[in-house]
């Protein structure tokens, strides 16, 4: 199934910063068709470094989806039930305005200049969009990590528009661990000479640096166990590498091509300010999580994966038990998994079967 | 005594819900609308017939993680937690009907359990096996060794039975707790038993509201 990404140009954004961005294109896809009562909705949120491309096979790349395994015809995202969306966040590099869209004050990329954006403002952004395809209300919104964030800002913040929310390997707000980890991505590429400032854009962008990130990054996704059974301690060539310090182990082999192919089709600085917007984000605001939380209306899914030490299941416990506290409808499990923060992407079958059999349910009592 | 047998008023035989005569009772009990708590939901069975036939607002807890993941395909809001800590959360009378069926044998701290459950339900239904019906008084006086009845099962090594309650047991708990017995129910098999409920009953089931 080839998909297209459509594009849609609103006059305007406003902004967390204060700042409106004038104009403001979202990069879309959706899978299936919206019924006539446009109740059978689900919007799906993507992580960091995903965009809206979450299911199909892409005209231009021909790679399938980031969630391709759980939107289509008969999986857990049923396109021959309901209709899927799927946004590029504000901010980012895949066809929604972001750091290096055309500033119309300059007739240049923004790079720096570009406003700060926040989870609130991707959020906004999306639901301008749901507006323009006069869609009320969402049978459900879901996302793993940062699209859990994205999740959780939506049952608070649109409670009326959103029946049923799945917050997966993710956190209603980052940990001064989470945080570190993302600062040392930012530092690697604000070290690069390339990144000069942001202003890159018509120059060599800062492609060491970048890939250094998504180096740092990709480590945080996996686990000890998934890393040991993924390369162990197996070397790259029989002979070894020429200059000692090549890559004499798979893995580092696995994390220099990650980390180069990633330039490829994203940019630095999307990074800096996606992953300042993941750090800055706090459900609670600051306050107490139950307060946040008892705005919600809709049914919870909450998913967590044991191997997950990124978003370990402590936080989505916190997420769980504010929901709890307020009476919410919360529906809770901890998966089995070795594959670390990645689980959400790979352990298909487990979060099929839950969240096919919850979506029914919530579909039927709409 | 609170509350009298009431099994003169029904059928002395309950139609089976699920395959379970403690169910029928309990959907028998539970008011059209209200909001349950079902504490060891296993796969959630129980609380899907009270979704589908009374239309409750249904949440579960349940420790094992492959029955929480059934019981969520189910549609049901389970809560992977154990029961021994699983109330801490909700605040006070959150729910019409607490549910524990068949576990109370299995928790570490049943008073605890109980007095949870008392302060998060308007109500509590309490299910369980009588360790006090003849057939385990027989098996563990013939045989000398630990009671392993239909109704008890396993060996002493490998139970998930922790405590052994009869009847009597749990009726002077409540009279000590002072708690309200609104109605109870004794089974044997499908059949209501109302002489010697100690002796004869194989299954309890309770209706309980605390006095305050």
């Amino acid at each position: 199934m080839i998909v297209d990404r459509k594009i849609v140009r609103f006059d305007s954004l406003p902004l967390d910063c204060g700042v409106t961005l004038t104009p403001v294109d979202a990069a879309y896809e959706s899978y299936g068709e919206l019924n006539s009562k446009k109740n059978n909705a689900i919007l799906v949120c993507h992580a960091f470094s995903g965009d809206a491309h979450a299911a199909g096979l892409s005209p231009e790349t021909g790679k399938p989806g980031w969630w391709d395994n759980m939107i289509g015809p008969g999986k857990a995202f049923d396109t021959e039930k309901y209709f899927v969306i799927c946004v590029n966040v504000a901010g980012g590099c895949r066809g929604t305005t972001g750091p290096s869209s055309l500033n119309p004050a300059t007739g240049k990329p923004y790079a720096m200049a570009f406003p700060t954006v926040t989870v609130s403002d991707m959020v906004r952004l999306q639901k301008k969009l749901l507006d323009h395809l006069g869609i009320d209300r969402l049978l459900a919104v879901a996302g793993g990590s940062m699209g859990g964030m994205q999740v959780l800002e939506w049952a608070v913040r649109y409670p009326d528009c959103v029946a049923s929310a799945f917050p997966i390997a993710t956190t209603a707000r980052h940990s001064a661990q989470q945080i570190a980890f993302n600062e040392v991505g930012r530092q690697a590429i604000m070290a690069d000479p390339d990144w000069n400032e942001g202003n890159y854009y018509d120059l060599k962008p800062p492609a060491r640096g970048l890939a250094v990130a998504r180096m740092v990054g990709h480590i945080t996704y996996m686990s000890d166990d998934s890393m040991k059974e993924k390369f162990g301690r197996r070397l790259q060539g029989k002979d070894g590498p020429a200059f000692f310090f090549d890559d004499t182990f798979e893995v580092e082999s696995y994390l220099r091509h990650r980390g180069s192919q990633f330039v490829d089709r994203f940019d630095a600085n999307s990074y800096l300010y996606i992953t300042k917007a993941m750090d800055m984000f706090d459900l609670a605001q600051g306050g107490s999580l139950p307060a946040a939380l008892e705005k919600a209306k809709a049914r919870f899914l909450v998913i967590s994966f044991t191997s997950d030490w990124l978003y370990p299941s402590y936080q989505s416990l916190e997420i769980v038990s504010a929901l709890r506290s307020r009476n919410r409808d919360v529906a809770y499990c901890e998966l089995a998994s070795n594959y670390g923060h990645d689980a959400f992407l790979v352990e298909v079958d487990e979060q099929t079967e839950l969240v096919r059999g919850f979506l029914a349910r919530v579909f039927k009592e709409m | 005594m609170a509350a009298e047998p009431q099994s003169k008023d029904h059928q002395p035989l309950v139609r089976d819900v699920l395959g379970r005569g403690d169910y029928a009772i309990i959907g028998e009990i539970v008011e059209p609308g209200s909001r349950v708590l079902d504490l060891g939901c296993g796969e959630g069975e129980l609380l899907e017939w009270l979704a589908d036939n009374k239309r409750v607002e249904a949440r579960g807890v349940e420790i094992s993680r492959t029955k929480v993941q059934r019981a969520i395909a189910r549609g049901v809001s389970a809560y992977q937690g154990d029961i021994d800590n699983g109330l801490v959360d909700y605040p006070d009378h959150a729910f019409d009907y607490v549910i524990l069926s068949q576990t109370l044998q299995q928790v570490h701290n049943p008073l605890k359990v109980l007095t949870d459950m008392l302060r998060v339900g308007r109500k509590i239904i309490v299910a369980f096996p009588n360790f006090g019906h003849w057939r385990v008084r027989i098996s563990h006086l013939t045989s000398g060794r630990a009671p392993r009845t239909g109704l008890f099962p396993y060996s002493w090594y490998d139970s998930p039975n922790i405590h052994f309650l009869t009847v009597e047991d749990f009726e002077l708990l409540c009279r000590d707790q002072r708690w309200t017995l609104e109605r109870r129910y004794f089974l044997s098999g499908n059949r209501r038993v109302s002489v010697r409920p100690n002796l004869m009953a194989e299954v309890a089931v309770y209706l309980i509201r605390s006095s305050s």
